[in-house]
């Protein structure tokens, strides 16, 4: 292999040449990317062995259960009737043309509960709780909190972090839950007062339809999404550094990286889970 | 402890006192951060109530040689001993109970701003689960000690940066720890608070005589270190009597991440070195 080299600008200035920087730059771009993967596993087996081991502070994972859990119940309520009623409105519209809308309900209930209730969920709780996290736990790094905190001789991982993890999986599965019945609530009123159709029957479909296999899909995908939301928002919190300028970056980086993987992830889990219940 | 250089060994310190095994010892220790080495080589001990003062201005590696003290970072290079454990390699784990028995009082202070004073100061007990009234009188007898005591129910947010920076003294002196660590507590502050926060410093070591490692690049705290001590008839700090320092108070001092001078207040004065010579004129 042949390696770049200086190359001498008419000014007599050694400079490298621009495809080696653009090599370079490739380089350090990739080691970072593999760097921080590497970084985030170790976070991330550390804070799940973390969950079954004690010291569990059982104080700060109620609160976290309170501020991500009640916290979030609105946008998610908002977010559910929403897509429901969305969802009834584009339905009736396609359904009616095979004169197909009175299963407008099986349509609702089944791609909220499968699909839409936790993605939807999982993006709105990241948008909200990933950032804080990583705001409030990279501002505690910052201005030396995490730091003060170990040398009291406590464990930010079981003190900060653990809790959130566990306090998020828990609360998404029931905001899932809930997203699901206010979606097939907002496609129902949809259903009822703007598409003029029964509303009995659109219930009935919507509750025929579903099998044990939707609600299992529905149920088991919001575990995942919650621990990668609070896991990556409390990794990219623990390795703020640069000062306030460090803790905006970190939160966006929380952000977008929680909502990429749960989009991904729901990708994969879909396809076990089709997998494993092929009736589906 | 074999393998440590005479400078760390148990031995006579410069300043003639016979110590026992150090509380905490540095042996050849190196760190790099990208970049040049922040810390080269670095070796030194502390001694059972000695009160050693790191000199040097800023941006010489000063407060990472605090945090590889008690295990907050980790050297690249050497060997750190804390109360006879090496720690260089020691897991995250084990580190949390010996860190438990130093205290340590951060730049600006890094009180919990979530948490009350009284929370900030009984944190460990807290965690600990003493009762709440042993919480209670230990965290008034340690905000008395430090002249704080109507913070009780304060949050940080609402203390002046002097005050802060007493609230984490007492948040460090609640356990009554083996070691203390200060990472220049009185940066940033006028000269009276910065008085103030010396003469507790004074206090702590002339009445529990906890060995401590300070970091400071003010040269008139350091002095004022070595040339006081506490009068507990007076209940103040008061000045040795003309040519009497403190013996249990040395110094050391960084240039570049290179420890160039270890010694007594008389030594430093009459070093020839260049670098200590230009800090102290």
């Amino acid at each position: 292999m042949r390696y770049p080299v200086l190359a001498t600008t008419l000014t007599g200035e050694r400079r490298w040449p621009a495809n080696a920087m653009a090599i370079q730059t490739i380089d350090k771009t990739a080691k970072n990317l593999v760097l921080t993967v590497q970084d985030y596993s170790l976070f991330a087996w550390r804070a799940f062995k973390n969950l079954y081991r004690p010291p569990i502070y059982w104080s700060e994972f109620l609160l976290q259960a309170d501020i991500i859990g009640f916290g979030s119940l609105s946008i998610v309520v908002l977010t559910g009737l929403s897509t429901g009623g969305v969802l009834a409105l584009q339905s009736a519209a396609t359904l009616s043309a095979f004169g197909a809308t009175a299963i407008t309900g099986q349509f609702v209930s089944l791609t909220m509960i499968r699909e839409l209730g936790p993605i939807l969920t999982g993006v709105m709780v990241s948008g909200r709780n990933a950032s804080s996290m990583a705001s409030e736990l990279g501002s505690m790094v910052v201005t030396e909190q995490i730091d003060a905190m170990r040398a009291l001789g406590v464990d930010p991982m079981r003190k900060l972090v653990t809790p959130r993890i566990a306090a998020t999986i828990t609360m998404l599965f029931f905001l899932t839950i809930v997203s699901d019945a206010c979606g097939i609530a907002g496609g129902g009123l949809v259903t009822v007062f703007m598409n003029h159709q029964n509303g009995t029957l659109y219930l009935d479909k919507a509750w025929e339809a579903l099998r044990y296999p939707d609600i299992i899909q529905g149920l088991v995908k919001p575990l995942f999404f919650g621990y990668i939301l609070s896991s990556i928002g409390c990794f990219y919190g623990m390795r703020t550094s640069g000062g306030t300028q460090g803790v905006g970056r970190s939160t966006i980086e929380a952000v977008v990286w929680s909502s990429v993987l749960i989009i991904f992830v729901d990708f994969l889990l879909t396809q076990v889970l089709l997998t494993l219940f092929p009736a589906l | 402890m074999s393998d440590f250089p005479a400078s760390v060994q148990p031995g006579p310190r410069p300043s003639g006192q016979e110590t026992a095994d150090p509380v905490a010892a540095f042996c050849n220790v190196s760190i790099a951060f990208d970049g040049p080495p922040v810390l080269e080589n670095v070796s030194f001990s502390v001694a059972p109530g000695e009160t050693r003062v790191l000199l040097g201005p800023a941006g010489v590696g000063k407060s990472v040689l605090l945090k590889l003290a008690n295990g907050l970072l980790r050297p690249d290079e050497g060997r750190i001993l804390l109360f006879g454990e090496e720690i260089t390699h020691m897991p995250e784990e084990q580190l949390f109970a010996l860190r438990a028995r130093t205290g340590m009082v951060f730049q600006e202070g890094a009180l919990f701003d979530s948490l009350s004073v009284r929370d900030n100061v009984a944190y460990q007990l807290i965690q600990q689960q003493v009762p709440d009234s042993e919480i209670d009188r230990r965290v008034r007898d340690a905000l008395r000690f430090v002249e704080l005591e109507e913070t009780f129910d304060l949050f940080p947010s609402s203390l002046s940066g002097g005050m802060r920076r007493r609230v984490a003294i007492a948040r460090a002196f609640i356990q009554s720890p083996e070691l203390l660590l200060y990472d220049s507590p009185t940066g940033g502050l006028d000269p009276v608070t910065s008085t103030t926060i010396i003469e507790l410093i004074v206090k702590e070591r002339d009445v529990s005589h906890t060995p401590s490692l300070l970091v400071t690049h003010r040269l008139q705290d350091a002095l004022a270190l070595c040339n006081h001590r506490f009068d507990p008839e007076q209940g103040r700090m008061v000045p040795f009597p003309k040519g009497e320092t403190d013996p249990s108070t040395t110094f050391l001092m960084l240039e570049e991440g290179r420890l160039i001078f270890d010694g007594s207040l008389h030594e430093l004065v009459k070093s020839q070195n260049p670098f200590v010579r230009e800090f102290l004129e």
